[in-house]
């Protein structure tokens, strides 16, 4: 007889997909975040999954900041089309209109207006009483606590000290009206499993994360993509680097890692030799001390 | 290259302030490449050191901003690491009393626990603390790490002397499978590879036990229990039920029991997005379609008809209090079982237990981090499994209602009989008790089901003389006397859980239909289909019961303990 264990990955997806379905019969209007990189990716194969065969029942939401890759937003569109969902797409178009941007009003400013208010006004213009994202509890320190279902009082937002106890399987689905929950399927999974299981599964990915030449500036020690017209300082010299996206965010605040892999299986093997952590790309972690967990206290995913 | 899957394991660890919880916990993240450079960088970065060595491995484990500021953990955090076999995940638990709770919560999904004991101190009220919610919690393996052995240097003595005193007490404790380990977290001995200053260890490096002590222990595969999460009806040709399974295995062709209805059908396929499974097992999160379209939702559960769970509004449970307004008798909350969400009314308050001595103390309350022995009444049936031998359905979550924190958590240890109480049955206004259809069903083994059988009347005596035997509860009635009344009598016997022959001379079919309208469970035999031959028309009779499901081809019986 044949050993009833499940591998690592497919008792992730297991769990993944519990979650994902305990959301949907419990709440009146879930709405998926979806970010177009590798974690949403991820949620969105289970959630394909959790419904299988109905389609996904609940619409992906993409927070626009408007300085994506365009390759991403290509990406998305096909992706979503390819797979039968329901899009909504949402910028703060008054923040944009009026030029915000990370140069002139510094990273931190920047997220809060496009990305937590943006993400704030679209949860409560569309009414969803519970919104999945793809974080998971290895990316960051302060996630390392969060829990599955993270409550978030009508402000949207996050009381680390009061969290409810999550025990086994069984989530408190219980709300006020106007309050919400912030769902991490993945919360488990690691940036290697979240490789593993794309290529696994074969999941379809945004291109820039595979190696190949593309142009670059070097800014505090970060290889910046070249994109919107970036404005260049002083002494920036454009350069072709063979590089990748290990993770993706809006241009200016993700930088690129040199990289020779062209495909999956490469990538995984580059994972394994990575002695740097994922989001030492991203920029916003590191404004300040602790400051992921910050922005999560005011509403960021 | 598809990297070979891995087992995944999950532990707990529970450990007070200077027990070296956090650095056993980083030095195993240090030591399995779990740690980038920039993230040993920002530590070393953060000026603290309260540790003797090069560098305070305790502060990567650290997370919110209050524990950095006062060096402690506060909440249940949650690490990862993996080596070429398995994947681990770690709830880091504080483990002071007062963090009761958050040792309950990390202990709820882990395989394993580990225990720590500093070596100098040996056994204190701590550990036992922490030995006590894990075997609480059922967690099947405890691996106690006696640390800080650099201190006492590495006796051996010391070791078997803690190890004697830790079994002494663990003895009354329910822990399956206990292991002793000599290490020193900040130096690494036995963590990663055995330690040459510990020659007298013949036992396995810590890492080296958890990439092998077995998973099988505790997982059940006996008992089918399929919780409904959710149906899947993309249109009306499809309808499926989505659900993890809880225990047990499900194939296509198995017979499966919908509860609470009691209806029984067989499992026609296990759709999924990679193709159809012959085979589902917990903890896979599957969907299930069936062969007769029953009314099943959210909440119900399917289940082997043989290996039925208990059904029943009350239980007995530990419960760990998690909120700061206690529980006392008389309270209502919500108890969230499985996908089933019920009112329920605590009745009594059997004890509390002074988690430091285990001791059982009267009570009349449970508060913060306490915990006791209550009774539990649902308002409606719940489908349940004693913790120790189902974690899946043995366990809930307590609800306020008022304020909808997660207030308690509770682990079934022993079912009590339904009493009290009573509502309404719409069908033939017959009051229903408090028993339900499936615990009669686990009395009896069988349906009770009305034949209606338009023949002569020694085949209704003949067919009834062949069911007794089989072991069902089964009652004859004849129109002899009151053809008006027989779908009423045979609707009582069914409620009592009593099949019902109702032998008609006569072919009247609005008695026929009148019955079958109003009762659940209804097979009319047809005259015409009938051998001459007494016995043929009786097997014929018999293998038509055991396809509609509503006859087991094997009665098992149930002494009714326990149900």
């Amino acid at each position: 007889m044949q050993p009833r264990t499940l591998s690592h990955l497919r008792a992730l997806e297991a769990e993944s997909i519990h979650i994902i379905r305990e959301v949907m019969a419990e709440f009146s209007k879930p709405v998926m975040l979806y970010s177009i990189g590798k974690d949403s990716s991820v949620m969105v194969r289970l959630a394909q999954k959790a419904f299988y065969p109905a389609r996904i029942p609940f619409p992906l939401l993409h927070v626009d900041t408007t300085y994506k890759f365009q390759e991403m937003i290509s990406f998305r569109d096909d992706f979503v089309k390819s797979i039968g969902a329901d899009l909504i797409v949402r910028t703060n178009t008054e923040a944009i209109e009026a030029g915000a941007n990370p140069f002139d009003l510094g990273t931190q400013r920047c997220c809060a207006l496009l990305k937590t208010k943006a993400l704030l006004d679209a949860l409560a213009e569309g009414g969803y009483d519970a919104a999945f994202g793809g974080a998971r509890r290895d990316e960051e320190k302060s996630r390392a606590k969060e829990r599955i279902y993270s409550f978030r009082d009508k402000f949207g937002q996050w009381d680390p000290k009061n969290q409810r106890p999550e025990l086994w399987n069984v989530y408190n689905s219980r709300v006020e009206k106007g309050e919400t929950i912030r769902v991490f399927p993945l919360s488990n999974w690691t940036e290697t499993d979240v490789w593993n299981y794309i290529q696994l599964e074969n999941i379809p990915i945004v291109p820039l994360y595979y190696a190949k030449e593309r142009q670059m500036v070097l800014r505090h020690g970060q290889l910046i993509p070249l994109e919107h017209n970036m404005r260049l300082t002083d002494g920036e010299q454009p350069q072709m680097v063979m590089s990748r996206m290990r993770s993706l965010g809006c241009t200016y605040c993700t930088g690129a890692i040199k990289s020779e892999a062209t495909n999956l299986t490469q990538i995984v093997t580059e994972l394994t030799e990575f002695r740097r952590s994922e989001r030492e790309n991203r920029i916003i972690d590191h404004d300040t001390e602790g400051s992921m967990e910050m922005k999560k206290r005011e509403g960021y995913f | 290259m598809i990297e070979e899957p891995k087992e995944l394991l999950r532990f707990s660890t529970a450990g007070s302030v200077d027990d070296g919880k956090s650095t056993l916990i980083g030095r195993l993240l240090l030591e399995t490449g779990s740690v980038y450079e920039d993230q040993l960088a920002a530590v070393a970065k953060s000026g603290i050191n309260r540790s003797t060595g090069p560098i305070d491995l305790s502060l990567l484990t650290d997370g919110l901003r209050a524990e950095r500021e006062q060096g402690i953990t506060i909440d249940v955090a949650y690490r990862y690491f993996q080596t070429p076999r398995r994947k681990f995940i770690i709830a880091d638990t504080p483990g002071h009393e007062q963090y009761t709770r958050n040792m309950a919560t990390g202990a709820s999904t882990a395989d394993l626990a580990i225990v720590l004991i500093d070596a100098r101190k040996g056994v204190l009220p701590q550990s036992k603390r922490h030995a006590f919610i894990a075997s609480l919690l059922g967690i099947p393996h405890v691996a106690v790490a006696i640390n800080k052995m650099d201190l006492v240097d590495f006796s051996e003595t010391v070791f078997h002397s803690i190890e004697a005193d830790f079994r002494a007490f663990a003895a009354d404790l329910q822990i399956p499978l206990l292991q002793f380990f000599p290490v020193s977290a900040l130096d690494g001995d036995n963590i990663v590879s055995k330690s040459a200053r510990t020659p007298w260890y013949k036992g396995p490096a810590m890492l080296e036990y958890l990439e092998t002590v077995p998973l099988d222990a505790g997982r059940n595969f006996k008992d089918l229990r399929f919780p409904v999460q959710y149906v899947v009806r993309p249109n009306l040709d499809f309808r499926g039920f989505a659900g993890q399974l809880a225990s047990g295995i499900l194939r296509p062709g198995d017979t499966v029991m919908a509860l609470p209805s009691g209806r029984t059908t067989k499992v026609k396929s296990l759709p999924s997005f990679d193709g159809p499974l012959t085979e589902a097992f917990p903890p896979m999160a599957v969907t299930v379609e069936l062969e007769d379209e029953i009314d099943i939702s959210r909440g119900d559960m399917l289940v082997d008809p043989l290996r039925m769970p208990h059904v029943s509004r009350r239980l007995e449970a530990h419960i760990v209090w998690m909120q700061e307004a206690p529980l006392e008798a008389g309270n209502a909350y919500l108890l969230k079982h499985t996908t089933q969400t019920v009112t329920a009314h605590i009745t009594e308050i059997r004890h509390r237990i002074d988690i430091n001595t285990m001791a059982k103390q009267p009570a009349t309350g449970l508060g913060l981090n306490e915990i006791g022995l209550v009774q539990i009444e649902a308002k409606r049936p719940l489908f349940y499994d004693i913790y120790r031998e189902n974690r899946n359905t043995g366990c809930f979550i307590l609800i306020d209602p008022e304020t909808n924190a997660t207030a308690g958590a509770g682990m079934i240890t022993e079912a009590a009989w339904a009493g009290g109480g009573r509502r309404k049955q719409t069908s033939l206004q017959l009051e229903e008790g408090v028993l339900t259809p499936a615990e009669r069903y686990k009395r009896n083994g069988h349906y009770p089901v009305t034949i209606w059988l338009t023949a002569r009347k020694e085949l209704a005596y003949l067919l009834e003389r062949r069911l007794f035997d089989r072991g069902c509860q089964v009652h004859v009635l004849a129109d002899d006397h009151e053809t008006n009344l027989l779908p009423e009598f045979a609707s009582v016997l069914n409620h009592a859980g009593v099949m019902a022959i109702c032998s008609i001379a006569s072919d009247d079919n609005s008695e026929r239909d009148r019955a079958a309208a109003a009762i659940d469970r209804f097979v009319a035999i047809d005259p015409a289909e009938l051998s001459t031959n007494d016995d043929h028309a009786v097997n014929m009779i018999l293998s038509r019961l055991e396809q509609t499901g509503f006859l087991p081809s094997e009665i098992s019986f149930d002494s009714g303990e326990g149900i």
